[in-house]
């Protein structure tokens, strides 16, 4: 079980959050394609490496926020408000 | 042995347990398997797979063989291991899996049929005609211990817990490590498997010239002086992310059995020692073949000899130590029998050391009565008269925690062993785990990772040199005779032949030789088998270990019983059921309490000897006719406030909520973002910037999280605040055409009479000095009104209610009531009427989109091809054609004699008293343009002729709605 640092509450144990998956998916207009609408829904990258995802911290402050993760070695590289851009250091 | 020896038994408090009905004699402190051996109980278990007698083999949680069942009935814990378990007054332990008795034990004829039974022998020979036909007789025959015959009565507990620095295993390098931490000002936990701390530098303490007492004693003092928290009979199962190591510990204070540690630290140093390999011959199994450690052990610790003349079996120098331990102890040693021509260490005076030889042949069945040796490149073998083989075939660093913690590891061809490398983040070994076995660079070594500094571990020592430790084919020649099974892996009965055959069959991968042979399995996992089948097949397919690789280690590191992990987390409290604030006056009224959506809900009031279908078509009807009384506490509620409020709610819900007038409520539905239907409920607008939405009982969470996901990720400039209220908010529903009747009777406000108040409407107000909120709206097609108000006064409500409703003869209606007339109005029922694909169209509800602005939630995915198929299933009511026979929930509606592709299916049913049939809801491939169709329904082989119908089925008007 891995511990996530909450930006307001610290780090916590895994099983106080709820993961969202890859973050900063753009939502597309309600006149795109077909194609741009599936591919929205359905269609995400499975890296093997670091990977931006949000999360919310469901039995805590309730907040959602984003991390960089790599999914091999679960290590956290960067954890970054949810409006923000990911820090440069750490895109994949 | 007489005391001094036995440094962990306390001889003024002995005891007395049961084992095979034999009564057993030992003191505080012994384990079950240092006091069978100490009455000279050898014979302990028989094996797996053969049926061979089989003995203790070690000392601590490698063990393969000596498995005993512990307790009796309710208490029973199978396949623990002798040698880990502490012995205790009054227990009763028992061998597993022989019958009738272990010394009679009649599947023994298995090993006179062994050349018969090599590896995968049971899928060879019982293929035809079918392997159900043999699998119950051999799983019989198989297998080990006796389950218990019902819950498990005791108790377990769990604790969390953070440190800085976790110590794993107080071995000398251990507690130097912890010692050095602790000094450097980290806050340490020391964790022990066993009962005392010390490892090598205790279990060698009789040899008086090593001093490693007296090195003990002052670590022993120097690590309470630094303030390492030190934690005994506790084992490490398993290592986990970031640092999160899982541990049992086994309690003896008489509150729990056993207590789950999940202990998080910053730094976790791994020193948990290396296991024995034993050395392989001939008939190794044999009770009274023991690992060399294991002998010292039992000889230190428990001042128990293992034999009265024992004869030790080496590779490696550690051997010629337990010599001089057992010299020390005053056990007769007969030989040392070297596989290597030259050692670094001298034998005890007067001790016969065989150099290049092999142990050849041993004689003896349930006990060992002597062996054969021979020099390795052949010539005379000679017998010697022993009754303990102590065996010590080098060494294998205990490297599963540093495994499951995803390290790698590099095989040391000189040494021939895995060793950690590189060290992971935030996790070190130190010690034997490490490959380091000279005491004085491993301490040094210890110390610098100890205090946080990095250093590579300095692996060597004990003259640790052949990889391959079994008797050549000249040695085995001078017997003169076949001789007997070499066992590789003791629990599994898996031979040297078996390896072979493996290897010839061509299952040379680690992975498949484990499954093939069963190799490493079960309850040892391998731990003193696994490195000596690798170097085997190495052997045989002129591979390095490092090429044929280790299995994956997983947790746990020993077996672990189901209640330590669920930690009283079973029974009710696997999944605590919410009850409602009025429980209690359910009960008094005789309701019959069911799960719901994770509450504890009245299904029916039974009367008598009621059924509840009985039950809650009665209700029903008396709900059309009278007044029905209904909690609906559990009601999703959610206040959704700001500024922004009413354009979210737009971007939510499928119909327009921004255009609600204040006091005005609306029901809607709510879609994931691919059209799926995922909830519905009523909102209601209480004022310009305040909603409160009612979801499902089921959904309210669900509903919450997406609301907080949307406004939090997506519509960040939504000034909106989220709240769900449901526990705070008690919900009774009155309904029926009496149900303003009955609430005037009660003293409510005569501004909620129907004239007064309109449906879909909401109103604020006061009610005996309570501030409540009553909605006037109706999921059963009567006059109804849901009066929410604070959750503690609830219980009042409901009794003045039922008080009052004598009069009008009220009655409480449950939960198979309320559905009954929900399916009399085909009003939809979430996760009933709808699954994982149904979207709004299917169900008649995408009226007013097209002039819908917002682009709410899913609203794209009903465009998509999927969405706009013309085949797709609709909503739709049915009624069996001879108005009698019932229609059973997930009957298929059929075209043709199944099986073929199915039209529709049968997602509610009731039997309407009021309509005096049966009705029913489906989905049905093109049901709105098929109103008026006759269809056949199809249910366990039965069909039945249906009407397809509009719904409602009953008021189709909504008349009754005004009472």
């Amino acid at each position: 079980m891995m511990q996530l640092q909450c930006p307001w509450c610290g780090r916590r144990p895994e099983n106080e959050f709820h993961c969202g998956g890859t973050t900063s998916i753009v939502r597309p207009p309600i006149d795109c394609s077909d194609e741009v609408w599936g591919n929205y829904l359905f269609f995400r990258e499975n890296p093997k490496g670091l990977h931006a995802e949000r999360w919310r911290h469901t039995f805590g402050c309730g907040q959602w926020f984003n991390i960089v993760r790599d999914t091999v070695t679960h290590e956290v590289s960067a954890v970054y408000g949810i409006t923000e851009a990911q820090p440069r250091a750490v895109e994949p | 042995m007489a005391a001094p020896h036995g440094a962990w038994i306390d001889r003024s408090r002995p005891l007395r347990f049961d084992f095979n009905g034999v009564e057993v004699k030992g003191f505080a402190g012994d384990t079950v398997a240092s006091a069978l051996l100490a009455q000279g109980i050898v014979h302990v278990g028989r094996s797996f797979k053969l049926h061979r007698p089989r003995g203790i083999f070690s000392c601590g949680l490698e063990e393969p063989t000596g498995l005993v069942d512990i307790g009796a009935g309710r208490y029973r814990t199978p396949n623990t291991r002798a040698t880990d378990i502490a012995a205790a007054d009054g227990m009763t332990t028992n061998t597993g899996n022989v019958w009738p008795s272990l010394a009679v034990d009649l599947a023994a004829i298995n090993s006179k049929f062994a050349a018969m039974m090599p590896a995968g022998f049971y899928y060879k020979t019982f293929m035809w005609p079918d392997w159900h036909l043999f699998e119950p007789a051999i799983r019989r025959m198989a297998g080990l211990g006796v389950a218990a015959d019902g819950p498990d009565p005791d108790r377990y507990d769990e604790v969390s817990q953070q440190v800085e620095v976790l110590v794993i295993g107080a071995g000398a390098a251990g507690m130097q490590a912890a010692m050095s931490a602790a000094q450097s000002g980290r806050q340490v936990l020391l964790l022990e498997s066993g009962p005392h701390p010390g490892g090598w530098l205790a279990s060698q303490s009789l040899r008086g010239e090593a001093n490693s007492q007296q090195r003990l004693d002052e670590l022993t003092r120097q690590v309470a002086a630094a303030g390492v928290q030190l934690r005994a009979n506790c084992t490490a199962l398993g290592l986990y992310d970031h640092q999160l190591a899982v541990a049992l510990e086994t309690v003896d204070d008489g509150t729990v059995r056993e207590r789950l540690w999940k202990i998080r630290a910053e730094r976790i140093v791994l020193a948990t020692g290396a296991i024995e390999r034993p050395m392989l011959f001939p008939d190794n199994d044999r009770p009274g073949v023991m690992l060399a450690s294991a002998v010292e052990r039992y000889a230190t610790h428990f001042g128990v000899a293992c034999g009265k003349r024992v004869v030790i079996s080496t590779s490696c120098d550690s051997g010629y130590d337990v010599a001089a331990s057992l010299n020390a102890a005053g056990i007769e040693l007969a030989a040392i029998v070297d596989f290597r021509e030259t050692s670094a260490r001298d034998a005890p005076p007067g001790v016969k050391v065989f150099r290049g030889s092999s142990i050849v042949a041993v004689s003896g069945s349930r006990a060992i009565k002597g062996v054969t040796v021979a020099a390795n490149r052949g010539g005379k073998s000679e017998s010697i008269a022993v009754d303990c083989v102590a065996s010590a075939g080098g060494w294998t660093p205990a490297v599963n925690l540093y495994s499951m913690a995803v390290g790698k590891l590099r095989w040391v061809e000189d040494l021939s062993m895995f060793v950690p490398d590189p060290p992971l983040k935030g996790i070190e070994s130190v010690g034997a785990c490490a490959g380091a076995f000279e005491l004085e660079l491993a301490l040094e070594h210890a110390d610098v990772i100890g205090r946080g500094n990095a250093m590579p571990a300095p692996v060597g020592g004990l003259g640790i040199v052949p990889a391959r430790n079994t008797p050549t084919l000249a040695a085995l020649a001078t017997l003169g005779r076949r001789s007997g099974k070499i066992f590789v892996d003791l629990q599994n009965d898996v031979s040297a032949d078996d390896v072979e055959l493996a290897a010839r069959e061509n299952y040379r991968s680690v992975e498949h030789l484990k499954r093939y042979t069963t190799m490493g399995m079960a309850t040892d996992q391998g731990k003193t088998s696994n490195i000596n089948a690798l170097v085997l097949m190495g052997e045989l397919t002129e591979r390095k270990p490092a090429e044929v690789g280790t299995t994956k280690f997983r947790p746990p590191v020993k077996p672990v019983t189901l209640n330590a992990l669920a930690a009283g987390r079973t029974g009710e409290r696997y999944r605590p059921l919410k009850r409602m604030p009025g429980h209690a006056w359910h009960e008094t009224h005789g309701g019959l309490f069911e799960e719901f959506g994770g509450w504890l809900r009245p299904a029916a009031y039974c009367q008598n000897s009621e059924e509840i279908i009985t039950a809650a078509e009665r209700e029903a009807l008396h709900v059309r006719t009278h007044v029905g009384i209904f909690e609906g506490s559990p009601l999703g509620k959610i206040e959704v406030y700001g500024p922004d409020a009413a354009t979210f709610l737009d971007l939510m819900y499928v119909g327009t909520m921004s255009t609600l007038a204040i006091g005005q409520a609306r029901y809607g539905l709510l879609l994931r973002e691919d059209g799926v239907i995922f909830d519905d409920g009523i909102v209601a607008r209480l004022g310009e910037q305040h909603f409160w939405v009612n979801t499902t009982s089921g959904g309210v969470d669900r509903v919450a999280l997406a609301f907080e996901e949307w406004q939090q990720c997506e519509y960040i400039n939504h000034r909106v605040l989220i709240t769900p209220v449901t526990s705070s908010w008690g919900n009774v529903t009155v309904s029926g055409p009496k149900a303003w009747k009955l609430l005037a009777a009660a003293g409510f406000d005569e501004s909620l009479a129907p004239p007064n108040m309109k449906h879909m409407t909401m109103r604020e107000l006061e009610y005996g000095g309570v501030q409540i909120r009553v909605m006037r709206a109706s999921f059963s097609g009567e006059l109804g009104y849901e009066i929410n108000l604070p959750a503690l006064h609830t219980q009042s409500l409901l009794e003045r209610l039922g008080e009052v409703g004598r009069e009008f003869d009220a009655k409480p209606y449950g939960i198979e009531a309320l559905m009954v007339l929900r399916t009399e109005k085909g009003f939809l029922h979430l996760g009933a009427d709808t699954d994982g694909t149904t979207l709004p169209g299917d169900v008649g509800m995408d009226r007013g989109i097209a002039k819908k602005a917002a682009n709410f939630v899913g609203r794209r995915s009903l465009l998509r091809p999927v969405a706009l198929d013309a085949d797709r299933m609709q909503l739709v009511g049915l009624l069996p054609v001879d108005r009698t026979s019932r229609l059973p929930t997930g009957a298929h509606i059929v075209t043709k004699t199944p099986p073929a592709p199915i039209d529709g299916f049968v997602t509610s049913s009731a039997y309407s008293g009021v309509l005096g049939m049966p009705v029913a809801l489906a989905m049905l491939k093109r049901g709105f343009a098929r109103i008026g169709e006759t269809v056949t329904l199809y249910h366990l082989g039965r069909t039945l002729q249906v009407e397809v119908v509009k719904t409602p089925f009953f008021d189709p008007k909504g008349g009754r709605l005004e009472g």
